[in-house]
């Protein structure tokens, strides 16, 4: 009964009514998205569309995930916001304060810590453990978008795991290139059934979604989808027998802060000497390194 | 020697049907249109078996109902009645009626066991794509993940379709239309398909080049002991591809027979005149 504890508290501090709910977006919408969210978890890679809501934030900037993670929350859950990596950056700071702001849960920028991690475009590089849960803010839902516009036909396409063309585009590339070059987006199969686009997360995370122990919900809120990965589930990205799959190579190089040689990079050109700098694109992980 | 794939009672009908075209005696009605609901029926009742190694000839005017027939088998359509049955294709010792099968699995069939070579090369290639990544379409449709492997399968197919090698790596929309044409042959070749359906596939080429496109279709029957449905309104066709012919007119079955005999005795009158009304 702790959120009841929450709305007491509120009535207390001013005595108004409280001018929004908890978590700000309202009780039935919440309920509506829950409801999806459990329909997702139960087809996992299915993408189920949901009635994305109006919030303080434009579309496209983060109102799938932070729907997902609104109608879930409780006041007792610890939260960690990040945007490529990074718990400072612009949509992870407003993110937070806002989430913040409507439902006074704390935060944090230890992976070990967070129940709840809200992320663009990256996972931590800490595994996440059972009972954690990984929101993941999706521009694009669709994989097979690159090789079909329209959405009756990915539809029918899912449903009859016509994937051919997927695979095609894939095959294309190699031709033409002589490797995959997908770099982030890379599709997966879900589960063995449904193709599934991870959200613009590099390869280097990709193969952290396969049996994970933790519950991965992907929110779209532009285009109104929600999917999910429950806990251990396989998830496959595609690759050809003589042309595996592979994440980014940075042998040779590692943080320049932390000295890390097992994480993602970000490489950062020195304004002054126009080097070339490599730092930890995971900073939470990067500073409780410094700090050991 | 046992038929393989079995066709019985298929119909399709576009409309809602009523009293009139459910039960009036259809053959009396002189074309596919039902007098009092509108109702086309595209094919009606067509019944017919297909021997391993065997090529049915379906020839007729436009509009008989061919390449429904045609578009139906490859479950492009859905049938409005009839049964389909192909060997070998069980479920829980029951022989399995392809036609119920849900799309997943209509699929799933298509891209292991049949090929389909359309008239216009538009509709089954993709001409922004490598001539090579056409037919990868198909094998990775199938299920092959292996792509040194779906290159050499490719080019050996490209090879007996007669296309340069080297122009594998070329979109099909660089070559000429018979060259296309033989590029959608290789495609339905590919993942050795337990029949093979051919949509009037040499409509529209010069007669040189269909002649070229008939000898190859010809030669890979023989060698590789294909088991084909040729459609065509080109009795010169059938004639040179097919062992049995069926006749077919406002969507039905007219005559059916061996080619010969159909084309030096024909019996139903359209068929008298569709052989007499050859140039």
């Amino acid at each position: 009964m702790k959120l009841k504890n929450w709305i007491l508290q509120r009535h207390h501090q001013n005595d108004d009514q409280l001018l929004y709910t908890f978590g700000y977006i309202d009780e039935m919408a919440k309920k509506e998205i829950r409801r999806k969210i459990l329909k997702a978890v139960a087809i996992p890679g299915y993408q189920v569309p949901f009635g994305s809501r109006e919030l303080p934030i434009a579309r496209g900037w983060g109102t799938g995930g932070l729907q997902v993670t609104l109608s879930m929350i409780l006041p007792e859950d610890v939260l960690k916001i990040i945007d490529q990596g990074c718990d400072g950056s612009v949509n992870a700071a407003n993110i937070r304060k806002f989430i913040q702001a409507v439902t006074s849960v704390d935060t944090t920028t230890d992976t070990n810590e967070a129940t709840i991690i809200q992320t663009r475009h990256r996972i931590p590089e800490e595994p996440m453990g059972s009972g954690q849960i990984l929101v993941l803010q999706v521009p694009y839902p669709e994989a097979l978008r690159e090789v079909e516009p329209s959405e009756a036909a990915t539809r029918r396409m899912h449903a009859e795991g016509d994937y051919g063309r997927m695979w095609l585009y894939l095959y294309e590339d190699i031709v033409r290139y002589g490797e995959i070059t997908i770099s982030y987006r890379y599709p997966v199969v879900v589960n063995g059934k449904y193709i599934m686009d991870p959200s613009p997360i590099p390869r280097w995370d990709v193969p952290k979604l396969n049996m994970a122990e933790m519950l991965c919900i992907f929110g779209a809120g532009r285009e109104k989808r929600i999917y999910a990965i429950p806990p251990y589930t396989k998830v496959e990205p595609l690759e050809f027998e003589d042309h595996p799959f592979r994440v980014e190579d940075f042998t040779g190089r590692n943080c320049e802060r932390c000295g890390a040689k097992d994480t993602y990079l970000d490489e950062i050109i020195d304004d002054e000497t126009g080097n070339r700098r490599y730092f930890c694109s995971d900073t939470g992980y990067c500073d409780k390194r410094c700090q050991a | 020697m046992k038929p393989f794939l079995q066709v019985r009672g298929l119909s399709k009908r576009f409309g809602k049907g009523c009293e009139t075209c459910n039960h009036a005696d259809l053959s009396e009605i002189e074309n596919n249109l039902c007098p009092s609901c509108s109702t086309v029926t595209a094919c009606l009742n067509v019944s017919f078996d297909l021997h391993p190694d065997e090529v049915l000839g379906i020839v007729g005017e436009s509009g008989s109902g061919k390449s429904t027939l045609v578009k139906l088998l490859h479950f492009e359509y859905e049938a409005s009645a009839g049964t389909f049955f192909l060997n070998g294709n069980h479920f829980a010792g029951e022989r399995q009626n392809l036609l119920t099968l849900s799309s997943f699995q209509k699929r799933q069939f298509r891209s292991r066991h049949m090929g389909i070579v359309y008239q216009n090369p538009h509709a089954g290639l993709r001409m922004n794509i490598s001539s090579g990544g056409n037919i990868a379409e198909k094998l990775l449709a199938a299920g092959w993940r292996n792509v040194s492997q779906i290159r050499s399968r490719a080019a050996g197919l490209l090879d007996q379709t007669e296309i340069p090698i080297g122009r594998m790596d070329e979109p099909p929309r660089n070559f000429s239309g018979g060259m296309q044409q033989r590029v959608q042959i290789a495609k339905a070749l590919s993942n050795n398909p337990q029949i093979l359906l051919l949509d009037e596939v040499t409509t529209g080429l010069d007669l040189s080049v269909q002649a070229k496109v008939l000898d190859l279709i010809r030669r890979l029957q023989h060698e590789l002991h294909l088991s084909m449905i040729v459609v065509s309104h080109d009795l010169g066709v059938i004639r040179l591809l097919c062992q049995r012919t069926m006749v077919m007119r406002y969507g039905r079955v007219v005559e059916s027979g061996l080619t010969d005999q159909v084309m030096e005795d024909p019996q139903h009158p359209y068929t008298q005149l569709l052989v007499s009304s050859q140039l």
